[in-house]
């Protein structure tokens, strides 16, 4: 199960609808092994793409080294697809190279990119590891700090 | 001295956990044959085809500069250096 804190959903949801039509894609970090993603960092899509992300490998060096830096790992690595359903695509699950991380997906197709939109935007969590996809239950909690185990 | 090896997380399953390995060579090609020599299977996770390149998927660094712009598997390395492994984050 992935907990997100609302704050940290509300901005991966933003950045997928700013960037559409091209994909938007980041990660959130987390102290090594605590399994709690908080902080933020959207990434450029070097790609450029409506298709296709790649975090710039300048980018990437930095972002590992800050994360080194700080005792930190990805615990969320995120992205958006812009004209299909919030599930991994087959390069999603040929690339993915961080068996501990949160995949996961947004999907802005169907207008949800518009700035008038109000309804829901898919919001979908995975394992990848070794090319298998295990969807995730996401539960959104206003700060971990308020979220005791086995409480809702 | 010799150079180091930063190692990713999905790959320190050849390195017995390790981060950080080292080895010598000349070259990032000798270096990777070097370290691949103490951590077999390590080498084939980074470098593929005939002659070897470097995977596409995969960012090597030395000293902070990526060596698609240094010369690729030919990029010189000398004692001290160090050599940055991350796989890409990417996808469709």
């Amino acid at each position: 199960m992935l907990v997100i804190e609302q704050e940290t959903y509300d901005a991966i949801v933003a950045h997928a609808r700013r960037d559409h039509p091209d994909e938007a894609c980041g990660v959130v970090a987390g102290a090594e092994g605590s399994d709690r993603a908080t902080r933020f960092i959207p990434m450029l899509n070097a790609a450029m793409s409506p298709t296709f992300y790649e975090f710039d490998s300048g980018d990437l060096l930095r972002l590992y080294k800050e994360m080194g830096e700080r005792d930190e790992e990805p615990v969320v690595i995120y992205h958006s697809h812009t004209a299909t359903e919030a599930y991994p695509s087959r390069t999603d699950i040929n690339l993915a190279q961080e068996p501990g991380a949160h995949y996961v997906l947004v999907s802005t197709r169907d207008g949800a990119d518009d700035p008038a939109y109000d309804g829901p935007v898919e919001f979908r969590s995975y394992r990848i590891v070794d090319g298998e996809v295990t969807e995730e239950e996401v539960r959104v909690v206003g700060s971990y700090g308020e979220s005791p185990e086995g409480e809702d | 001295m010799a150079i180091e090896l930063r190692v990713p997380t999905i790959l320190r399953t050849y390195t017995g956990g390790a981060k950080a390995v080292t080895g010598d060579g000349a070259t990032l090609a000798e270096f990777i044959d070097n370290v691949n020599g103490n951590h077999p299977g390590l080498k084939e996770r980074i470098v593929e085809g005939e002659p070897e390149e470097l995977r596409r998927f995969v960012n090597v660094y030395v000293n902070d500069e990526d060596v698609r712009f240094t010369g690729g598997l030919k990029t010189e390395v000398k004692d001290g250096d160090v050599v940055v492994v991350l796989p890409a984050v990417a996808g469709g």
